[in-house]
């Protein structure tokens, strides 16, 4: 057999083999009593309304994650275009959050918006905002999306960057030369242009705000307050890790798999299809 | 014949080594999640005790947060490596003695190996809450303390209150607050950590009310909550008030209120006796009250209820282990073990003759507050409210209250509601977690 194979099996097919098999359980914490229920967990978490909110705060937040951390990065990028002097550096610069472990993003965030202690929670009060993460979802969820977007940016900057370099330099001027503005230039020819950049971005982005930002949420929110911030993979850590009730858990990490399994389907048969790719 | 000779002199040392390997000192593994200051009590105990005993070797292993050690633990069971102790939190405490099959009640164990055992030497309010209904003790009280309140001097001061008489009664706080922040002596004047352990479950306690049915879950079978009574609607609707300008300041789920309170923001402030540490060390002028009780309840003050955590020994290993286990548990016990303990990490000490001890040193005229907590919890007999709270999913059902308060501090639902909705949701929650 193949290694790679070998290594798929073990590392992939054995942990979903176990997790469809626990979702099928009803389980005490240590494993004592254990009844095989068929599918009593999925129809309990689906017609859960905690998880349904779940869904929709899942949604809210990766939207917002990518698009805030996309349309920042492009900004950058077409500035950084534009710098005549220090460009090297000014990138080099930009690229340095990636870098941040996402908890420690999350710790660096709460800091700074720390109600009692934080410089831009201080900056936001003296502005007359009273901001309060601690009991405002709306506030929470800012929070979150902050953190989380920018530590996405300096990726989303690279990507940029190199895609505004493949962008052919004659069009544009050829543009210049018809009096196309630099707005119009922008829009009609480098964004249409960067298409497959930006769709892929998206892609990576949505992927990274639905399952690599646990470490963020759990630093910065813990879920709360109420569940306003409780998305779908804090879910599942917090219904099993800290509630210990493994079925509900486990059903949730099985219907998570099938959401990346559909969103890898969709990617490959549909949308890649309809992207220009220069 | 050279190579016979060798093979037979490692045959021979081989023999040898595992004759002496039968003779060796037993280990007893100790996972813990204790850190700073906690850490080294726990390391000094271990040392202390491999050095006054040749047969066994005690190894701590610190394993992360309560939950993470809880965790590691069952994981550690699942798989057939379980610990011989782990310390698991109070809230964690209803989901060790599910699991029947998978500890060892410590009453077997320090009887099991012909030692005697007293449990009339233990803090009958500690002891009574790691106990079976029948009284067979389940685990050992390692950690245990209580809440109590604390106030910053220098703030009661500047608002013109009385700095050597902390208010007594939550309509004292209540009152005291409005005061410190209408004179500004401080931007907020009450902030609490804890509020399902401070302001539910031992506000039950202490004011001899009930919190759930079934003794508060200790007598076992279906419990439903009964945290909607009109006492404790009344005290959350105070709290709500409150907050509405900012006199009540809240600071989140678990401890994270006391950098308010370090901060200064707060005058009055209630967090468990545990976490003495980090205000002595912030060098804030600071004084110890006792909880605040209801004053329309008409047993109050009662007693309250520990937190902390516990020592729980797993089943299904050799009885050279659980002498072991045994032997440890008994030095625990001594009383220069316990007043070390009390005195260095602020828990309670859990048996009654190191209080004694550490009482007659004048540890509590040199440190005046400190005996606060251990009054609380022994001043009277715990009656059928006031034992403690247990339940088998206690962490789900203090997070449903959490996200309760939340919406009602941010003005989203009346004391009342949200108090109803903790009830119906939790009730629906313990049914569940009864049923798996």
């Amino acid at each position: 057999m193949a290694p790679q194979l070998a290594i798929t099996l073990v590392f992939f097919y054995w942990p979903a083999g176990q997790a469809l098999y626990q979702s099928m359980l009803r389980q005490d914490p240590f494993g004592l009593r254990s009844r095989f229920v068929w599918f009593a967990n999925f129809r309990k978490v689906l017609a859960d309304p905690a998880y349904l909110n779940s869904i929709q705060v899942t949604v809210v937040f990766s939207l917002a994650t990518a698009i805030v951390a996309m349309c920042v990065a492009l900004l950058l990028a077409v500035m950084a275009e534009k710098a005549v002097r220090g460009k090297g550096l000014y990138r080099t610069l930009l690229i340095w959050p990636y870098a941040v472990a996402p908890a420690i993003a999350g710790m660096l965030w709460l800091f700074l918006f720390n109600p009692s202690i934080g410089s831009l929670a201080y900056l936001l009060r003296s502005l007359g905002i009273a901001w309060d993460p601690l009991l405002n979802g709306t506030h929470a969820m800012i929070l979150l999306v902050s953190a989380a977007a920018w530590k996405q940016i300096s990726y989303n900057f690279l990507f940029f960057v190199a895609g505004l370099q493949a962008v052919p330099k004659t069009l544009i001027e050829a543009a210049a030369m018809d009096g196309a503005g630099e707005t119009k230039r922008f829009w009609t020819i480098v964004f249409p242009l960067l298409a497959p950049t930006t769709f892929f971005l998206l892609v990576v982005n949505t992927v990274y705000a639905l399952f690599d930002t646990f470490g963020i949420v759990h630093a910065v929110t813990g879920g709360g307050p109420g569940k306003t911030t409780e998305t779908l993979v804090y879910k599942v850590y917090n219904d099993g890790f800290v509630n210990l009730i493994l079925g509900d858990s486990a059903a949730q990490s099985v219907i998570l798999m099938a959401i990346v399994i559909a969103l890898t389907a969709i990617q490959f048969r549909y949308v890649e299809r309809k992207v220009h790719y220069g | 014949m050279k190579f016979f000779g060798f093979a037979a002199g490692v045959a021979a040392s081989l023999t040898l080594l595992s004759t002496t390997s039968a003779f060796a000192v037993t280990q007893i593994s100790w996972w813990h999640a204790m850190t700073g200051a906690n850490a080294e009590v726990v390391d000094k105990i271990s040392k202390d005790f491999n050095a006054s005993q040749s047969d066994y070797e005690l190894v701590p292993v610190f394993k992360g947060t309560y939950p993470e050690t809880l965790n590691a633990g069952i994981a550690a069971f699942r798989a057939g490596q379980a610990p011989d102790i782990l310390q698991v939190f109070d809230v964690g405490t209803g989901v060790m003695m599910a699991a029947e099959g998978a500890i060892k009640p410590v009453a077997e164990v320090m009887t099991g190996v012909a030692m005697s055992f007293d449990k009339s030497q233990y803090l009958p309010g500690i002891v009574g809450y790691y106990s079976k209904p029948d009284g067979t003790m389940l685990s050992f009280p390692y950690n245990s303390s209580s809440p109590i309140l604390y106030y910053n001097k220098d703030i009661f001061q500047k608002a013109g209150l009385d700095v050597n008489n902390p208010p007594k009664t939550w309509n004292e706080v209540w009152e005291a607050a409005k005061k410190i922040k209408t004179s500004g002596a401080a931007p907020c004047g009450y902030t609490s950590t804890w509020l399902t352990w401070i302001h539910l479950e031992n506000f039950a306690a202490w004011n001899d009310v009930s919190w759930a049915t079934q003794q508060n879950g200790l007598a076992g079978g279906d419990v439903e909550l009964k945290i909607n009574a009109p006492i404790f609607v009344n005290h959350f609707q105070a709290l709500a008030d409150l907050a509405k300008d900012g006199t009540f300041k809240y600071g989140g789920r678990t401890s994270e209120a006391k950098q308010i309170f370090l901060a200064g923001e707060c005058g009055i402030f209630t967090e468990s006796s545990g976490g003495l540490g980090d205000i002595v060390k912030s060098g804030m002028n600071y004084g110890i009250g006792q909880l605040p009780y209801d004053s329309d309840a008409k047993g109050a003050p009662q007693n309250t209820t520990p937190g902390g955590a516990s020592l729980w020994v797993f089943g299904d290993k050799s009885d050279e282990q659980y002498k072991g286990v045994a032997a440890f548990f008994a030095y625990l016990s001594k009383t220069d073990v316990q007043e070390y303990l009390h005195q260095k990490s602020g828990y309670l000490p859990v048996t009654l003759a190191a209080y004694e001890a550490t009482k007659k040193s004048g540890f509590y005229d040199k440190n005046p507050g400190r005996e606060t907590p251990v009054l609380q919890m022994t001043g009277k007999a715990p009656t059928d409210n006031s034992k403690g709270v247990r339940l088998p999913n206690l962490p789900q059902v203090r997070d449903i209250q959490n996200e309760e308060f939340e919406k009602m501090l941010a003005g989203q639902q009346t004391a009342q509601q949200a108090l109803d909705n903790a009830v119906t949701r939790g009730n629906a929650a313990i049914k569940e977690a009864l049923e798996n």
